[in-house]
């Protein structure tokens, strides 16, 4: 089935959510609403002629510039039955950070979410195990948004554990050897 | 087969004696346990990132390591001198510094790569901008990641800084 | 089983619950060689980009070029010729050839059959010669490029890819006859790590950890890339879902991967290597796009800020199989020589997170196993 039949058929089964069908070279995305999003994510797995049962991957964008959305989150699924894929992009509020999980439907959003979770701030409601996966638990602030440092030296919101390290390197010079 | 009844000291090496028909070496203390540690660095590997690779490579059958005395320890608590082989990330420092608190002197620290050397490439909120802002370095190797020779040549010349130490074995140093 | 143990999976941590000698519990914690690749690559152009994609996968440079090299080519709407294409697959096979020989060094090391690691390692020396000969570097390569790939390849490196491909399936039967039928391996893998075909689709399983169940399911096939489409080759698919399987599936890969090189240097056409329209080292390809007050963002020499960002943005996701699974690189653009956002969809993100579901119920010598099977490589893992 070709991408654009399947943005139609979602588009006839939730058209209140479905705010935008884009398409560009042989792929098309939808963006959606958040509020329906595991009823959707639910008919895409479950339907015999989409059967997604794959999701490839599960990312957040930070739109700076926007004022009404800021993040989306964006999930590329694949049907290994049909060989069909599409691109779902549901958008989220900087006041209203959060959005449903989908783990109960696909098992390996897990540990996405955990990641979209750690590196944007977006909370996934209803998520069995959410903290942080790559940076160190008490890290502060979310290191993929546009308005976060890129450089190491942060200066003063230096991580705490390596701040310590730092110190106990500097007190134990003097019983270097050499 | 000819035996040497020389019993005069021949000097070989500056600082080594050998009288050759009593079959004996005379040499200082330093010398001979600079020797011995030269010539068995037991190093821990710390291999992180894609420099491990490469570290595994210099220690297979090609570039032979074992021929130089190296021999790779799992625990800290046995090995002589740490290899620290990729990006050191600010999650994993305190690590590092506790394994390196763990390991009996004397020890030496090589800084394999150019991430464990000074960052890198990777400048970014999550790297240490080189080992040695936490451990006191002896060897610096770089190269992005540093050919096995490049490794070798780093033991060696980690053996000749060994072999100039000075008074490094006694309690009174 | 902290971060540290010997140089062969990298920095994983593992914290197991015991209950004698059974796991109860296993979490895994990962992020310990968490580089910023996706927020570095954000200031960069696409082929500055280029070499940070070497350092994913670093056991398999050439695979993670090549995957970046599809979809940037895909976003901009680069055809590459067909010489590079032939190139591309002939180092994607060689560079699947390598990870795999490395897959059961490490394997085998680990369960307890160190013969077989260093044979595998002398083995892979003669494929990084091939590299060398290319393009000078052994490990992280920066061959494959936006466009083709960098330089030609010349005679003295066909005479001796065919010699390797001539050699390599004895060597393969070596390492076969060392563990295959050994009594110890099979105790040690069979019937050890077993996972359905239904939950290794849920859970996002690629490769030969998929294939293993039982699922065929191969990016080259379904969505074929560079010279795929022109060669003959069989994807192996197991049976029994356990780490025995998938250990066949990699053998058998081994020899499809020689099948394909053998193809591939017959057919070589001739031609240009580089498409003329690639964006070659141009650092001024458009204008950048740089919010002035926010921290993040350095402008290149001869480069202003902007006012407002722009729009619109076009993305895209495409994949590539790797040794290790499927690669996806998801891009969106906006017009600048930059990519807005780079997000890496990588194997090993995906596979350490099944690793509970493989170890919870089972000894702990089995999780060394499982470790070993779902092939993680922990600078893909972090990025």
């Amino acid at each position: 089935m070709s991408p654009q039949d399947i943005a139609e058929i979602i588009k006839s089964q939730f058209p209140s959510d479905v705010m935008e069908m884009i398409k560009f070279r042989d792929q098309v995305s939808i963006l959606v609403n958040k509020s329906r999003i595991t009823e959707m994510m639910t008919y895409l797995h479950d339907s015999p002629d989409l059967s997604f049962d794959y999701l490839a991957d599960l990312c957040g964008v930070d739109y700076l510039g926007r004022k009404d959305h800021r993040f989306e989150v964006v999930y590329n699924l694949l049907s290994i039955k049909h060989n069909h894929q599409i691109r779902i992009k549901a958008f989220v509020t900087e006041t209203d950070c959060s959005i449903d999980s989908v783990v109960g439907i696909w098992a390996g959003a897990n540990w996405l979410e955990r990641e979209c979770y750690d590196m944007f701030g977006i909370t996934f409601n209803n998520h069995p195990d959410l903290r942080r996966v790559l940076m160190p638990e008490d890290w502060d602030g979310y290191p993929l948004r546009k308005d976060y440092p890129l450089k190491s030296d942060l200066g003063e919101k230096e991580w705490n554990g390596l701040k310590e390290v730092i110190q106990s390197a500097e007190r134990n010079k003097i019983h270097e050897a050499r | 087969m000819i035996i040497d009844g020389t019993t005069a000291l021949i000097e070989v090496e500056e600082g080594i004696k050998v009288i050759p028909g009593a079959n004996t070496i005379i040499a200082s203390v330093d010398k001979l346990v600079n020797w011995g540690r030269k010539s068995s660095i037991w190093p821990m590997t710390f291999g992180l990132a894609c420099c491990a690779i490469e570290m595994m490579a210099t220690g297979a059958s090609h570039y032979d390591l074992d021929r130089f005395g190296v021999v790779f320890r799992g625990s800290p608590r046995q090995s002589d001198a740490i290899i620290i082989a990729g990006t050191l990330t600010k999650k994993m420092a305190p690590i590092v510094r506790m394994v390196y608190d763990q390991m009996p002197a004397p020890r030496y620290v090589i800084a394999m790569g150019s991430c464990a050397c000074s960052g890198g490439i990777y400048n970014t909120y999550s790297t240490v901008q080189g080992v040695d802002t936490i451990l006191p370095v002896d060897i610096f190797i770089p190269g992005c990641p540093p050919r096995p020779e490049a490794l070798l040549d780093g033991l060696i010349k980690l053996q000749e800084l060994i072999s100039k130490e000075y008074f490094n074995w006694s309690r009174w140093r | 089983m902290g971060p540290q143990h010997p140089a062969t999976h990298g920095v994983l941590r593992l914290v197991l619950e015991l209950d004698g000698e059974t796991v109860v519990r296993c979490t895994p914690h990962v992020g310990y060689l968490h580089r910023g690749t996706e927020k570095l690559a954000e200031n960069r152009t696409y082929p500055m980009a280029l070499p940070l994609t070497d350092r994913l996968d670093y056991v398999a440079s050439m695979s993670n070029n090549i995957g970046f090299c599809v979809a940037v080519e895909k976003l901009l709407g680069i055809e590459i010729p067909e010489r590079a294409k032939y190139i591309r697959t002939i180092m994607g096979e060689l560079t699947r050839i390598a990870n795999h020989i490395v897959w059961i060094a490490t394997h085998a090391l680990d369960i307890g059959a160190m013969t077989v690691f260093l044979y595998g390692m002398r083995d892979r020396e003669w494929i990084l010669d091939l590299y060398e000969m290319t393009c000078g570097a052994r490990l992280t390569v920066t061959y494959p490029r936006i466009g083709g790939v960098r330089c030609d390849i010349n005679q003295e490196f066909i005479d001796s890819c065919y010699k390797f491909i001539e050699d390599f399936p004895s060597k393969v039967l070596q390492y076969e006859t060392l563990i295959d039928q050994n009594p110890i391996w099979l105790q040690r893998t069979k019937g050890v790590g077993v996972i359905s075909a239904q939950d290794a689709i849920n859970w996002g399983l690629t490769g030969p950890t998929l294939r293993g169940s039982g699922v065929s399911y191969d990016v080259r096939k379904f969505a074929p890339y560079d010279a795929y489409d022109q060669v003959e080759f069989d994807v192996p698919v197991g049976n029994n879902c356990d780490v025995y399987d998938r250990y066949r599936c990699r053998m058998i890969e081994f020899r499809e991967s020689v099948k394909i090189i053998r193809q591939c240097l017959d057919k070589l056409p001739g031609g240009l290597v580089l498409a003329p329209g690639a964006p070659a080292y141009d650092l001024l390809a458009g204008k950048p796009r740089i919010v002035p007050g926010h921290p993040v963002g350095e402008l290149l020499p001869g480069e202003e800020e902007e006012e407002e960002p722009r729009e619109p943005f076009d993305e895209m996701y495409a994949a590539v199989e790797v040794p290790k699974g499927e690669l996806g690189f998801y891009i969106i653009g906006d017009g600048s020589g930059r990519p807005y956002r780079m997000k890496i969809r990588s194997p090993s993100f995906v596979h350490a997170s099944v690793l509970p579901k493989l170890c919870e119920g089972s000894l702990v010598a089995d999780v060394i196993a499982n470790i070993g099977t779902i092939d993680i490589v922990l600078g893909e893992c972090d990025r």
